[in-house]
Formats: C-alpha cells, sequence, structure tokens
C-alpha cells in the first residue's frame, strides 16, 4: 500500500518533544523510582538485607550449633565468647538468633507466598466467574474471617503437626483471606473493561482471560499484599512458637526464643528476650514499611510524572 | 473597555522534575453581552486559560504573569479570600461533567442556595427561593419540586441545567463554560446551547466558551480565540474567521473537518505530528514543526499576534488566505458538487449489489430488569434493540447513527458475538451464526471483528503492543508463531506504524496512533467486516482525520465492510455509502448516505440533521428549526406505537395506535418507518422485504 504523504511524513511513534527524551522507561523502571524516593523503604530494604546476610550468611563465620547442649554454661550473661549470653540449655544466644530467624524468614518468605497465589487465584476466579458461585466462594472466606485466626492455626498444628513443610502449609492456608477479598475487587472490576471485552471477542475462554488479563493487572496489589502476609506470616508462627505449638526443639524460631526468653523474665535474663524481639519487631516493621512505599509506586505508576 | 481583559497571561505548572509553560502570553477580552469561543485540540491550554481566570488551578499551577482585569479590578491581586467573593458571585463557571460537579449527598436546591447564602448573607428561605428560581429561569420544568431532589434523580441535561442554575444564581458579570455540552447528548447539547444563549441575552451576561468542537463554536460564538500550544494564534470575529483563516493551524484545523469532504468524499486534509511538549516550548512559531508552509524564519523567531486590522489578528508571518476579508460569501465549488453526489450513490448501489456480507433480521435484545437481592425476579425489560433488519455488503460502508441509548452499540456487540441476542438472527454469509456448530461459528466469527471507541481502554495495560497484537492470532493458533510475526509485521507496514512501537506499551502512544494500533489488531484475524464503534469520537480533530483516511485506504486496499457506529452524522456521512438511523431500539430510516442527508423522511432524522452543530455560520445561522425537543424516554417502557411520538413535532393519533413499517421512499432502497413522512412514499410503497433492506 502507498501511504499518504501525511502519515509518512509522521514522525516514528512520537515526535521529540512529545515524551520525555530518555528512552521509554518500562513500569517496573518508573515504580523504581517512586519506590526509591521513599528514604523509610529503602531503610527498610537496608535492614532486610542486613538481617538476612545474618541469618543465613552469618552462620558461615559463627559457630550457631543449636544441638549440643551445654548444661555447664547455661542462662550465662553476655561476655567474652558468648557476645549475647547463652541460654537456659547453654546455646549461645547470638548463633542461636542466626538460626532462629533463618527459620522465620523462610517460613514466613514460604508461608506468604502460598497465601498470594491461593488469595490471587481464588479471588480472580471468584470475580471472574460471578453469579452464585462467586457469592458462595466469598461466604466461605466470611466465614474463615469470622473467628479468629489464631484458633484455626492452633487447631491445625495440633492435629496436622509441626514440623517446618507443615508449619509453612498451615501458616499459608490460613492468611489468604484478605488478599482473596481484594483480588476478587479488582477482578470485578476488570472483568468489564473493554480489553477483556476485546479478549472474549477474539474468542479467548474464562483461563486465559483470568491469566492473561486478570491476573496481571492485579500484580500490584497481589505484591503489595504479599510483603504484609509475609510479615503476617512470621507474626503468626511466632504467636504459635510462643504458646508452644510452633517448631519444637532442636528447631528453632525467633518465636521459640521469646517464649522460652520470657519464662526467665523474672530472673532479668534481658538477652534472653530482647534480641529475638527486636529482630521480629524489624523484619516485620520492613516487610510493612516495604510494602506500603511498594504499593505507592504501583500507584503513580497510573499518575502522570 | 471590555468587561473582561486578559493581557499578557501566562500560567505555569510545577511538576516533579519539570516546568510545564501552559499559558505564554494570552490576550483576551470580551464585552457584556458577548459570546467568546476559546477552541484548539485537547492540551493547548483552552482549559487552563478558564482556570486561570478562576484561580482554580490545579496542584502546582500559578499564573505567573500578566493582568485579568475583570470590569477594571485586577483579579491577580485580590487575596484569596477576595478572589473567593469574586468566583460564583461575580464570575460563574459550568463543568464539563455535572455528575462529577454536583455533590451527591445534597439537594440541587441546596446546592445552588449554598452559593446565594455565601455570597448574599441571604437567609435559608431566602435562599431557597432564589435557588427555585434559578431554576425555573435555567427551564427546569417544576422546579420548586426538583430543587427537592438529589442529582442523581435528575438526567444529564437536567442535571446540567442545575449546574448552570448553581452558576447564575449570583447573576454573574461573566459566565465561563468548558466543554458545557461535551458529556451530553446532541439532541441536549442543542437545548443546553441555545439556554446559554438565551440566558446571556437576558441577563447581558458575557460568555467564554471553552469547546473543542468547531461546530459548536460556529454556531454561538460573536469571536473566537484559536489556542495552539499555550499561545493565542488567531483571533477575530466568527463570521470572519470561519470564511477567511489567516493562520495556517486555523486552515488546517477546518480542512480536517470531514464535513468539508463529504460531498466530494475526497481526502481530508491532517496535521501530521502532535503539539509540542510544553516543558521545553520550541523557538519560534510554536505550530512551525507541523506547518505545511514553515520556512526557516518561523523555526528562530516567533512571529507576533498582529493583523491587517484590530479586528483580525494572528501569528504567522506566511499567514494564508486573503489579507482583505471580503464580506460578500466567495463563490462555492459547487458546480461539482452535484455530479460527485451522484457519482458517489451510484458507486454505493454498485456496492449494494455485490454480495451479502450481513444480514441481520428481526434483531431483538431485552436486557430484563431484576428485583430483589437473591430470588433475583424480573419485573420488567429494557428494549436495547427491537426488531431491527439490516445488511452489509461487500466491499460496502453501512453508518449507523444516534443518540446514545438509541441501541446502536449493542446492535455492534450483537455482531460481534459480545451479547447474545434475544430474538431474531444474523446471518454472516448466508450462515446463521446462532445455529452453526461451535467450531464453525468460531472461524465465522474470526472474519467479524470490532474496533473500540477507546482503543487504549481496549488494550491491557500490561501487555506490550507485540503481545497485543499477538493474542487474536495465539488464541486461533494461526499459522506458526513466527509467520504470526511476519504477519504483524505486514500490518503495522499497512496501517502506518513503525515496528518499533511493537516494544512499547500502549500508554506511550497518542490517541491516534492508538487507535491506529486498535485498527491494526482488528485487522490481524484478516476480517471481512469490521465493526467500529465511534471510532473517532475520542479523538482530535486533525486526529481524526488520519483515521478516517487510513479506514478508508484500506477499505479500497483490502475490500473491507465496516458497519460504522457514531453519534455524529458528519462523520458518518463522509464515510459511509448507506446510513441507518436508530432510534430508541428502532431503525427508523435507512437508506444512501447522500438521501438520507440531503432529503429524509423521518422527522428524527430531520431533527438530528438540525441539531448537530456544522462548522460553518452561515449554516448555524440558517437553521431555524429547534431541533430535537425533550429527552430520551426510557427503553424500560417504550412508547407504544412509534418510539419517536413523544418528541415528534407531527405526531398523531395513529402514531400512537400503530407501529409504522419501514418503507420505500425513493428508487434507492431509502426506506423509513413513519405514518406522517416529510415526503411522499415511493409510488408502489409496499410493506418491504426484509430481503431489500
Amino acid at each position: 500500500m502507498t501511504l499518504a504523504p501525511e502519515t509518512t511524513a509522521e514522525p516514528p511513534v512520537a515526535p521529540p518533544g512529545s515524551e520525555p527524551d530518555e528512552a521509554p522507561r518500562s513500569m517496573l523502571r518508573r515504580g523504581w523510582e517512586v519506590f526509591a524516593e521513599n528514604k523509610l523503604a529503602l531503610a527498610a530494604v537496608a535492614i532486610l538485607a542486613l538481617i538476612i546476610g545474618f541469618c543465613f550468611i552469618g552462620p558461615l563465620f559463627y559457630h550457631s550449633d543449636t544441638s549440643v547442649v551445654n548444661l555447664s554454661a547455661v542462662t550465662q550473661s553476655p561476655g567474652t565468647g558468648h557476645p549475647l549470653g547463652t541460654d537456659n540449655d547453654g546455646i549461645d544466644e547470638l548463633g542461636k538468633l542466626m538460626v532462629g530467624g533463618q527459620t522465620s524468614l523462610e517460613i514466613g518468605l514460604a508461608a506468604g507466598s502460598i497465601a498470594a497465589i491461593a488469595g490471587a487465584l481464588y479471588g480472580a476466579v471468584a470475580g471472574f466467574v460471578g453469579g452464585w458461585i462467586d457469592a458462595l466462594m466469598m461466604r466461605v472466606i466470611d466465614s474463615m474471617m469470622s473467628f479468629p485466626l489464631i484458633f484455626l492455626l492452633i487447631y491445625l498444628s495440633s492435629v496436622y503437626g509441626k514440623s517446618k513443610g507443615m508449619l509453612i502449609l498451615e501458616v499459608g492456608l490460613t492468611s489468604w483471606f484478605g488478599i482473596t477479598r481484594l483480588v476478587r475487587g479488582e477482578a470485578l472490576a476488570i472483568k468489564v473493561r473493554d480489553y477483556v471485552d476485546a479478549s472474549r471477542m477474539m474468542g479467548s475462554g474464562g483461563t486465559r482471560i483470568i491469566f492473561k488479563h486478570i491476573l496481571p493487572n492485579t500484580i500490584g496489589t497481589t505484591i503489595v499484599n504479599t510483603t504484609f502476609s509475609i510479615a503476617d506470616a512470621v507474626f503468626a508462627l511466632s504467636t504459635l512458637s510462643y504458646i508452644g505449638l510452633g517448631l519444637q526443639a532442636p528447631n528453632n524460631d525467633l518465636g521459640g526464643m521469646l517464649d522460652v526468653g520470657t519464662n526467665y523474665a523474672s530472673q532479668g535474663y534481658w538477652w534472653m528476650i530482647y534480641p529475638p524481639a527486636v529482630v521480629i519487631i524489624l523484619i516485620i516493621l520492613s516487610f510493612n514499611v516495604i510494602g506500603d512505599a511498594l504499593r505507592d509506586a504501583f500507584e503513580s505508576r497510573l499518575q502522570k510524572r | 473597555m471590555a468587561l473582561l481583559e486578559v493581557i499578557g497571561l501566562r500560567t505555569e505548572i510545577r511538576l516533579k522534575r519539570s516546568v510545564v509553560h501552559a499559558l505564554d502570553g494570552i490576550d483576551l477580552s470580551v464585552d457584556a453581552g458577548e459570546t467568546l469561543g476559546i477552541v484548539g485540540e485537547s492540551g493547548c491550554g483552552k482549559t487552563m486559560t478558564a482556570m486561570s481566570i478562576m484561580q482554580l488551578l490545579p496542584n502546582g499551577g500559578n499564573v505567573v504573569g500578566g493582568e485579568i482585569r475583570l470590569d477594571g479590578r485586577d483579579l491577580l491581586s485580590l487575596s484569596a479570600q477576595e478572589m473567593d467573593s469574586v468566583r460564583g458571585n461575580d464570575i460563574g463557571m459550568i463543568f464539563q461533567d455535572p455528575t462529577t460537579s454536583l455533590n451527591p449527598t445534597m439537594t440541587i436546591g441546596r446546592q445552588i442556595s449554598e452559593s446565594v447564602r455565601i455570597h448574599r448573607g441571604a437567609s435559608k428561605k431566602e435562599a431557597h427561593e432564589r435557588a427555585v428560581e434559578a431554576l425555573s429561569l435555567v427551564g427546569m420544568p417544576s422546579p420548586a419540586q426538583r430543587a427537592l431532589v438529589y442529582p442523581h434523580e435528575l438526567s444529564g441535561g437536567m442535571r446540567q441545567r442545575a449546574m448552570i442554575a448553581m452558576a447564575l444564581a449570583n447573576e454573574p458579570k461573566l459566565l465561563i463554560a468548558d466543554e458545557p455540552t461535551t458529556a451530553l447528548d446532541v439532541t441536549i447539547q442543542k437545548q443546553i446551547l441555545e439556554l446559554i444563549d438565551n440566558l446571556k441575552q437576558q441577563l447581558g451576561m458575557a460568555v467564554i466558551l471553552v469547546t473543542h468542537d468547531l461546530g459548536v463554536i460556529a454556531g454561538r460564538a460573536d469571536k473566537i480565540a484559536v489556542m495552539y500550544a499555550g499561545k493565542v494564534v488567531e483571533t477575530t470575529s466568527t463570521r470572519a474567521l470561519f470564511a477567511n483563516p489567516r493562520h495556517p493551524y486555523t486552515e488546517a484545523l477546518f480542512q480536517s473537518l470531514p464535513e468539508r469532504s463529504a460531498e466530494s468524499g475526497d481526502r481530508l486534509y491532517s496535521i501530521p505530528g502532535l503539539p509540542p511538549d510544553l516543558t521545553k516550548p520550541p523557538t519560534g512559531c510554536r505550530f512551525a514543526a507541523r506547518c505545511r508552509y514553515a520556512v526557516d524564519d518561523c523555526r528562530t523567531n516567533e512571529p507576533p499576534l498582529a493583523g491587517t486590522d484590530e479586528q483580525h489578528r494572528f501569528a504567522c508571518f506566511l499567514p494564508v488566505g486573503a489579507p482583505v476579508y471580503r464580506t460578500e460569501a466567495e463563490p462555492v465549488a459547487a458546480p461539482t458538487a452535484d455530479a460527485v453526489v451522484t457519482e458517489r450513490i451510484r458507486e454505493s448501489r454498485d456496492r449494494t449489489q455485490a454480495e451479502t456480507l450481513l444480514r441481520i433480521e428481526g434483531l431483538v435484545k431485552d436486557y430484563p430488569v431484576t428485583a430483589g437481592l437473591v430470588l433475583r425476579r424480573k419485573v420488567g425489560a429494557v428494549s436495547a434493540v427491537a426488531d431491527v433488519s439490516l445488511s452489509v455488503h461487500q466491499g460496502e460502508t453501512v453508518g449507523l447513527v444516534g443518540e446514545s441509548g438509541c441501541g446502536k452499540t449493542t446492535v455492534g456487540k450483537l455482531i460481534v458475538g459480545l451479547e447474545k441476542p434475544t430474538g431474531g438472527s444474523l446471518l454472516f454469509q448466508g450462515r446463521d451464526l446462532a445455529q452453526a456448530p461451535r467450531t464453525e461459528r468460531r472461524r465465522l466469527r474470526r472474519d467479524v471483528q470490532l474496533m473500540f471507541q477507546d482503543s487504549y481502554a481496549a488494550m491491557n495495560p500490561r501487555m506490550l503492543v507485540r503481545s497485543v497484537m499477538r493474542e487474536p492470532l495465539d488464541i486461533h493458533r494461526v499459522d506458526s508463531p513466527a509467520e504470526r510475526d511476519r504477519r504483524i509485521r505486514e500490518i503495522f507496514d499497512l496501517v502506518g506504524l513503525p515496528l518499533s512501537a511493537l516494544e512499547r506499551y500502549p500508554h506511550e502512544f497518542s490517541g491516534g496512533q492508538r487507535q491506529r494500533v486498535g485498527l491494526a489488531r482488528a485487522l490481524a484475524l484478516r476480517p471481512k467486516l469490521i465493526v467500529a464503534d465511534e471510532p473517532v469520537s475520542a479523538l482530535d480533530v486533525s486526529i481524526q482525520s488520519q483515521v478516517l483516511n487510513l479506514m478508508r485506504d484500506l477499505q479500497s486496499e483490502l475490500g473491507l465492510s465496516y458497519l460504522f457506529i457514531s453519534h455524529d452524522l458528519s462523520v458518518i456521512r463522509y464515510l459511509s455509502d448507506r446510513i441507518g438511523v436508530m432510534y430508541l431500539g428502532k431503525l427508523v430510516e435507512i437508506g444512501p448516505a447522500e438521501s438520507v442527508y440531503s432529503n429524509p423522511v423521518h422527522h428524527y432524522t430531520r431533527g438530528l440533521l438540525d441539531t448537530i452543530p456544522v462548522a460553518d455560520p452561515a449554516v448555524e445561522a440558517a437553521k431555524s428549526s429547534q431541533g430535537i425537543a425533550g429527552e430520551l424516554p426510557s427503553a424500560i417502557d417504550p412508547p407504544s406505537g412509534c418510539r419517536f411520538r413523544t418528541r415528534c413535532p407531527a405526531a398523531q393519533e395513529i402514531c400512537a395506535q400503530v407501529e409504522p413499517k419501514l418503507t420505500a421512499y425513493g428508487p434507492d432502497n431509502h426506506l423509513a418507518a413513519c405514518h406522517l413522512p416529510l415526503r411522499p412514499a415511493a409510488a408502489a410503497s409496499e410493506e418491504v422485504q426484509p430481503a431489500l433492506v
């Protein structure tokens, strides 16, 4: 086809000046720029990186064997050889903190991811299908949310076990209801968009629409809430362990350490309480701050610069 | 001295990393009882001018220079509090969308009386009385009762009347109307514009009418300021501007209007490129980059806003048009027009005799209205499409026109399969789509594609244009993946898009280019018929013409058929071989484009033609008809007999009792459904077989 003069005369894509001179920035790139403006979030990322380094790289340089009981050195206060003292079994607190932090982070990340995937899928399907199926699916969620989750967790961990794998599943499968509600809400809004109509008109089925159009467009909500649910999972695990229904010795996590520590609170053994408590707080706080910043990043991506 | 004088107004908007020089030296003046039209493409600073006068700039916006004098008083020197007493009192403003500009939790009356109480210190009772008075002024039926209702209980047109009442409650000296009818239907648009005109004369106000619609401005403004990239490029009286535009930008805008080429069917002029980025305004004339006459001087020196006389000023070194405006109209190049028209009709007839691609017979679509949350029992039905029959032939363009709510979009959705018909049949190439087995239906559907009004909304914002283009091919597993990519490149070539566009996201494109991508996607499956639902109504005229030209080129290139749905008769007329007019779910008239346009039979068609603003002051002034009165009745319980009878100037008893059938008027399959037609039926006036439609 011979193009008309005015169409060929048109500069490619956009004339200079109508767009920023830099190469087109991807959505992620622009999101990152907004994220980077949030100094608190950058601090949270740094703190989280430090904690992860401490827990996963620390053991390479520091003795962190938590399986050998040393009854000759129980509840020692911080000093040479034991910078953070020892616990009631004579295990070095600093090493125990590294290993416990590892477990908490692993379970938190894994459970949070399970929650995100399950929640997003369930919500997208419910929102897209709609009608009575959606109503039924959401009433199930409502009833799950109508009693304190901790009871559910206690029940699950007592019945199905307290191994690491089971705890991941248990915590993960009890913390996706919030994400589901949010994703369903978005799916309801997305499914009436023109691009879903366009796709339907081209002949695509429900599965394709859910995976190609609905889920990618809820990614902002999902990622943001995944960070929150990781924080929640660390918290839930700590709670479970604190009441003695989490990991069993010699495995350890931060909540379990706190549980042991508080048994000695009256004796003033502060080194058994504050270090795990501070690390728990830092982890949860960091994930929450990062989540907030991510939400801003994803939202302002849609705004004009 | 003029009532409002704006001298050298400069406004900037600070963004995070740059400053937009939104307005750069705007000079305007409006007298009492005068309407100044501000016109230009989107983003040229029209609204920013209005907002600067009101000092209601968005965050980061600041007037950085110039003067705004209202009655000799410099508004820029006023304190924020003093300005509060000017806004809503001396200056009233009407916004584009009455739905978002009214508070949904307050009654209409309270919202109007609020401003009366603030500015006049009136008591509650007095203010309410004033509100009712203002509502009756704007022609609100039973104003005392309407003052007590909430905005959602009113129709769009009534809401805009309420907005006007609010703006007028304190009898302002100046009324600023920012795109006051863009969100409204054409028939309502005419009523609202007429109302503003009447009120202007009644109250002796000055009016600033901001609009992108050259038709609106032609009929309503006394003088016009054409804006481009934050500057006034030409200003003069309406008559002089339309008869003798001097600035190449104004000329280009006029030449891209489809009504200018509707009769000849010539290609439309389109302005290449986009307006400049106002964070870094170009040196020299801002239009130079897009101007076909630009010379080196234009790119280095900025032309001042000057002119041959005080009345007509323009900012151009190389003005177009005649240096002196002659009052007697130049002879229009009419002689050839007739021949061209007959030529076009003949061509259309050839196409009509081509193979029938799509035939709709007695198509019905009802949407159930349900009550109750759980049981959802059916309490009624919205009759969106009622017994519509029409056909589209190979290589033909059929235009479907009507107000919003007339069912034209639903017809489009039914054809492409986004909705299931309640009754009637859809035959594509002779095969009934509803009866065809699943696989065949899928194959047939591939040949009918939809082009959306807003291509941006119709593209997943998280997909690269490459993936957007691949989607239809992937769904239908057309050829091998490599072959699919090759086909995409071929189509991009065809629609004039660079291949680099494939690696971008939809939001990185301008409106016109998105529409190109939209058309490209619709073409990916090599369809035979494209249903285009308002494909250019969201675009500026200069861009609109690019898309219209492209659609035409592709039609002759690929032998496509179009079903072109639009509320804009001039666009429809430009592109269509035949036009169908719909009203409240019914097809009331259909026939060859020229015949329907210049010789309508149905009163609704006549009304629509009178209602739609034409970008020609002479034509606008000649219009005597009041257009179409009233508002579209509810489709839940449509009027008996002829559905148009409630708004028809000629309605009689028979219209309520008997539903009129489509009858032939003239030899070219010009059909209309009216008991009291505007011209007599053809000799053999028999009921028409659906096959003929």
